[in-house]
């Protein structure tokens, strides 16, 4: 399988993710530079975490508008698998491939610290190696996390089960300090109407090692293995 | 020609360092001072080819679809010159 | 003579090096030269005052590549790794501009380090503030003052460094009346490169292309390196616009294209323009090389318009570089900016002669010899007198023993700033992005592996500014001691060390005294632990109305950590206990002291400062070869994987230093167990022996945890090196419990009420004012 991650100017978690899904999850992991618009045959693509465009306008407001996005959004369009991470989920919120958008965090701080997260939908190509209710704990590193939506849409979002991943305490129930920027609703990630788009605000590139304190984020790329492996077997089947 | 782009949060929106800035003015004793909402402000320099309609229409167009984001935002135009 | 005393004064520089100036050139300078002058021979940039002593410092060993006089010292790591560190000193931008001068000081130390080809893996911070609360000479002004420096300083540094993409590892906070007009904020970075492919600041090749490259530049910091050589009055607060806007995004892709563009091989030398900017990277280069430079300023990327000669060259912009490229392989190193959306202009060549020549609208404005520049710079044997005697020998009447309870002034330290938990500092700062921290804040030192390899790197810094108040050189040789110790506890080697020399007006001979005890102390200390000093930084004139500084020599020790033949996971001990049922064992002692030199050795303690209000007597006692023993043990414990935990006995003592193992875990891990002990101390009936065993801070001490069955052999082990070895008590659920001999309680306290105190105690101290404006 091939993972392709999209650097923007500014992008600085593109070589952990790159090593994650490489390395540790054993895929052909390839950068994708902001300015093409070929994805080079990428079976799935992330977008990674840091300040693309040095996020001074917004955080992802300006990411958007780059070449690679076309690109992001018809092989999205196509049903294909697209994971943005902390600044991608800002990108992806950005481009509308996402709902709602990241706010300030509410305590005004960047906060970078392990967190739990509940994985509350197991359909998507991101969670599908996970068991629903499972807990995960992937730090969080970012200034802007606060989720927001307005309420007709976060209503949908609970009916069609698009909320997949919330903040929650050590044993997956809520918390009181377990929802480190205070996202509405706990909401830690959110899917697309067709579940193939997942975005985040915690990095599971970063949780997965034991050595580096969690290798919980494994489970992600693993969902995505799997969910890739399944369609190639489909294919060849077929 | 100058156009300034004011951007805040939405009034449905919480604005979290809008009242952080509100408490610590109340908590320095300043009276008389409610709400407190920070935005942004963007200071476009236009062409002084462009007449006035087209650039209004091109600033309307910026602050739509690059200054704000809708879903938490709102904007409103000043000119100058 | 061209010029006004009062327009060379303005410079910086004094009739007789104005008249040195005229003798190296043979002629009067015009006023550009003398403004280049004026900066490359402040303070800042020449080591003046200080050059002559550092060259008492132990610079070389087995590991060290490259040592002081470039942009950062370079230490062989193995596996033909090389890594490349520094740390230095913002402390006069950020009093004027907290944010935007702690933020420019990470983006400077950051450039230093790439500039020599490396990635940068880790950075740490050492950052000196007044008091929090109002209190004893603190008026609610000067707190608030203090809290808004804090903040500006904490927001600054995370702003450029997770916006730049480098784990920050932590470093040390510490909160001292001394530094409320004049905050230090020490910058620490670190980073690898291959050990074939380092870069230096040279220009050498004669008729290669001088290239520009990065941010255009303004006129932001004009004077900055002039600045940081005088006191601060109340005119300071009118230099605000020299202080420089950082670009953390324009410096993370100045990163990626000075690192592309160096593979390309077309890149001959490089150097950053930091302090007086186009100035020192060209005379410098120029100086190393013993080669020329013609600069051109027409060509210079301008931000502004109307720049003069003199602006441009002494512009503090930040975000730039400036390299020398092999001649015809100029278009491979634009390329490479080019894609990355970065200037790069050619402003200049290199020229045989050694002559700094710049060209500004057409004719030449100033025609300099680079030597003269940097290699004749003057050197200052300032007068030296002994450094003051600051604090009495023994302490006030009635003041020891303490008349409050042991237990009662345990209290009180938990929640001293100096001692309270940082995370309050450290959650804001992207601990993790690389993926490589083993060891993140809150531990002592950080630790950082190196992907493809079986090495870490575990780093740590320390200063003890009340211990040099007393005693300058013994609390140097404390300051080395505690970095290199807090390195070893993870079971690194201290190989090598870099420091910031933070001081008074050197004008002023017993600052000048202060100084050379410290330099010598240093010296003692790195030469006794084998950590040669590959770098680092002065700052001098840290006053503020004529009120200096403690002298705070500022230490950051690097250590090598093999991974080699370790299981998968494996991470070093932590500096928290692990599970109820294991063994508690302090490692070292002090050195047997007579009972009226062990009081004078509680003088300079937090104890004594933070709880009892007064500071007399001498810096606690260290044996550096027991250091080095104990140094050496702790390798081999941690590579027997014999511990589970490790934590040094610093500031509040052994007291603390066991309050720490207890409560650290809370921090990282909020939802699991509290971890306490059960300890017995073998104090004696002595009037004071209770407090001499809790609160004294004697270097070369450790706390460590083991698996019952383990003591033994760490027992055995620690007789093996001579090293004193006490097993202490064992690990319980939930409580700290603290006897003394007999039985006696001395301390007990539930855990969940000592992290109510610990854990908060410095935001407590921050009002909501303060964190709102920044």
């Amino acid at each position: 399988m091939k993972i392709g991650v999209v650097v923007f100017p500014g992008s600085n978690c593109d070589h952990d993710a790159l090593y994650a899904a490489g390395v540790l999850a054993g895929q052909q992991a390839v950068p994708l530079w902001h300015e093409s618009e070929d994805l080079e045959g990428a079976d799935a693509v992330i977008l990674p975490g840091g300040f693309s465009y040095g996020d001074y306008l917004r955080t992802g407001a300006i990411a958007r508008f780059s070449p690679v996005m076309s690109a992001v959004r018809r092989f999205a369009a196509a049903g294909r698998p697209v994971l943005g991470i902390c600044n991608g989920f800002q990108i992806l919120c950005e481009s509308g491939l996402l709902p709602g958008a990241l706010l300030r965090n509410a305590g005004l701080h960047f906060v970078c610290r392990p967190v739990y997260l509940r994985v509350e939908a197991t359909d998507t190509p991101f969670t599908a190696a996970c068991r629903a209710g499972q807990v995960l704990r992937i730090p969080v590193a970012h200034g802007d996390g606060n989720y927001v939506v307005d309420p007709p849409t976060l209503d949908r979002l609970r009916r069609e089960r698009r909320v997949i991943f919330r903040y929650c305490g050590r044993d997956g129930r809520p918390a009181p300090d377990a929802n480190p920027n205070g996202a509405l609703d706990d909401i830690a990630g959110v899917a697309s109407e067709g579940r193939n788009v997942v975005g985040l605000m915690p990095h599971p590139e970063r949780a997965v090692e034991a050595a580096l304190g969690s290798d919980d984020g494994l489970a992600i790329f693993r969902s995505l293995v799997q969910t890739l492996a399944a369609e190639t077997a489909l294919t060849v089947a077929g | 020609m100058k156009a300034f782009v004011h951007v805040a949060l939405k009034k449905s929106v919480l604005d979290p360092q809008g009242k952080a800035i509100q408490a610590a003015l109340a908590k320095r004793g300043h009276r008389g001072i409610g709400d407190v909402r920070q935005g942004k402000c963007f200071e476009l320099q236009l062409d002084p080819s462009l007449s006035r309609e087209a650039a209004a229409q091109e600033v309307e167009r910026v602050a739509r679809e690059v200054l704000t984001n809708p879903v938490i935002e709102e904007y409103s135009v000043r000119w100058e010159g | 003579m061209p010029f006004s005393a009062a327009q060379i004064a303005r410079q910086g520089l004094t009739l007789a090096e104005y008249q040195r100036i005229c003798d190296l050139l043979g002629r009067e300078p015009n006023a550009v030269e003398l403004a280049i002058f004026g900066v490359m021979w402040s303070e800042h940039c020449s080591y003046k005052s200080s050059r002559v002593h550092l060259k008492g410092l132990p610079t070389e060993g087995p590991r060290v590549l490259q040592g002081p006089g470039e942009n950062a010292g370079v230490i062989d790591i193995g596996e033909g790794w090389a890594a490349i560190f520094k740390i230095e000193s913002h402390n006069h931008p950020s009093f004027v501009e907290p944010f935007q001068g702690a933020a420019t000081g990470v983006g400077g130390i950051l450039r230093d380090v790439f500039t020599m080809g490396a990635r940068p893996i880790a950075i740490m911070d050492s950052l000196r503030f007044g008091p929090l609360a109002p209190g004893k000479g603190v008026s609610e002004t000067v707190a608030a003052r203090n809290q808004a420096l804090l903040e500006g300083v904490v927001e600054g540094i995370a702003h450029y460094g997770n916006c730049f993409g480098v784990a920050n590892l932590g470093g040390e906070a510490e909160f001292d009346p001394c530094y409320s007009g004049n905050p230090l904020v020490n910058a620490f970075a670190l980073g690898i490169a291959r050990r074939d492919a380092i870069f230096y600041g040279r220009a050498s090749g004669v008729g290669n292309p001088v290239i520009y490259v990065g941010a255009k530049t303004g006129r932001d910091g004009i004077h900055g390196a002039t600045m940081a050589s005088e006191e601060f009055s109340e005119a300071s607060e009118s230099k605000r616009p020299n202080v420089q806007v950082g670009d953390p995004f324009l410096e993370k892709l100045l990163l990626e294209a000075c690192l592309e563009a160096m593979a390309t091989g077309a890149v001959v030398g490089i150097q950053d323009m930091g302090a007086a900017g186009l100035t020192s990277s060209s005379c410098e280069m120029g100086g190393r090389s013993g080669t020329g430079v013609d600069l051109d300023l027409d060509r210079v990327p301008q931000r502004e318009t109307g720049m003069t000669a003199e602006e441009m060259m002494l512009s503090e912009s930040q975000e730039r570089m400036l390299l020398v490229a092999e001649r015809g392989r100029e278009d491979e190193v634009f390329a490479v900016f080019r894609k990355w959306g970065l200037d790069a202009a050619i402003v200049g060549e290199v020229t045989a002669g050694g002559m700094l020549r710049v060209r500004h609208g057409g004719r030449v404005v100033a025609e300099i010899p680079n030597a003269a520049l940097t290699h004749e710079a003057p050197r200052y044997q300032r007068p030296v007198a002994a450094p003051p005697s600051l604090a009495p020998l023994d302490p006030p009447p009635g003041a020891w023993p303490p008349a409050v309870s042991c237990a009662a002034a345990f209290e009180r330290l938990l929640a001293s700033p100096n001692l309270a938990a940082k995370r309050y500092i450290y959650a804001r700062y992207d601990t993790m992005v690389r993926t490589n921290t083993l060891v993140a804040p809150g531990a002592g030192a950080g630790v950082v592996r190196i992907k493809g390899t079986d090495q870490a790197l575990a780093m740590a810094l320390a200063g003890r500014g009340r211990y040099c108040r007393l005693a300058p050189r013994e609390g140097a040789r404390l300051a080395v001691a505690e970095a290199a110790r807090q390195v070893a506890l993870t079971g690194a080697r201290p190989v090598a060390a870099t420091n910031c020399l933070n001081f008074g007006n050197p004008e002023k001979p017993e600052v000048m005294g202060q100084l050379v005890e410290a330099i010598a102390g240093l010296g003692e200390a790195c030469r006794a632990l084998g950590t040669p000093i590959t770098g680092g930084n002065v700052s001098l004139y840290n006053e503020t109305l004529g009120r200096g500084i403690d002298p705070t020599p500022v230490v950051g020790i690097v250590g090598i950590l093999s991974l080699a033949g370790r299981v998968c996971g494996w991470r070093p001990p932590a500096g928290h206990f692990r599970a109820p049922g294991e063994a508690v064992l302090l490692l070292g002692a002090a050195p047997p002291l007579p009972p009226e030199e062990e009081v004078r050795r509680m003088g300079a303690t937090e104890l004594a400062d933070a709880v009892l209000g007064a500071v007399w007597g001498l810096p606690p006692a260290l044996d550096l070869e027991r250091e080095r023993a104990l140094h050496e043990l702790l390798a081999e414990l941690v590579g027997r994987d014999l511990i589970f935990s490790a934590r040094q006995v610093g500031l509040g003592g052994l007291a603390l230093s066991l309050a720490k193992c207890a409560l650290a875990r809370s921090v990282e891990e909020p939802e699991t167990p509290f971890v306490g002990a059960r300890l017995v101390l073998p104090s004696g009936a002595a009037p004071g022996s209770d407090w001499l065993e809790l609160f004294a801070e004697h270097g070369g001490r450790v706390v460590v945890s083991c698996a019952l069955a383990s003591a033994a052999a760490v027992e055995e082990l620690a007789a093996a090196r001579g090293l004193p070895c006490r097993r202490l008590g064992e690990t319980i659920p939930e409580r700290l419990e603290i006897a003394g001999a007999g039985g006696r309680v001395l301390i007990s306290m539930p855990l969940a009420q000592m992290a109510e105190i610990w854990e908060h105690a410095l935001e407590r101290q921050v009002s909501a004012e303060a964190v709102a404006y920044v």
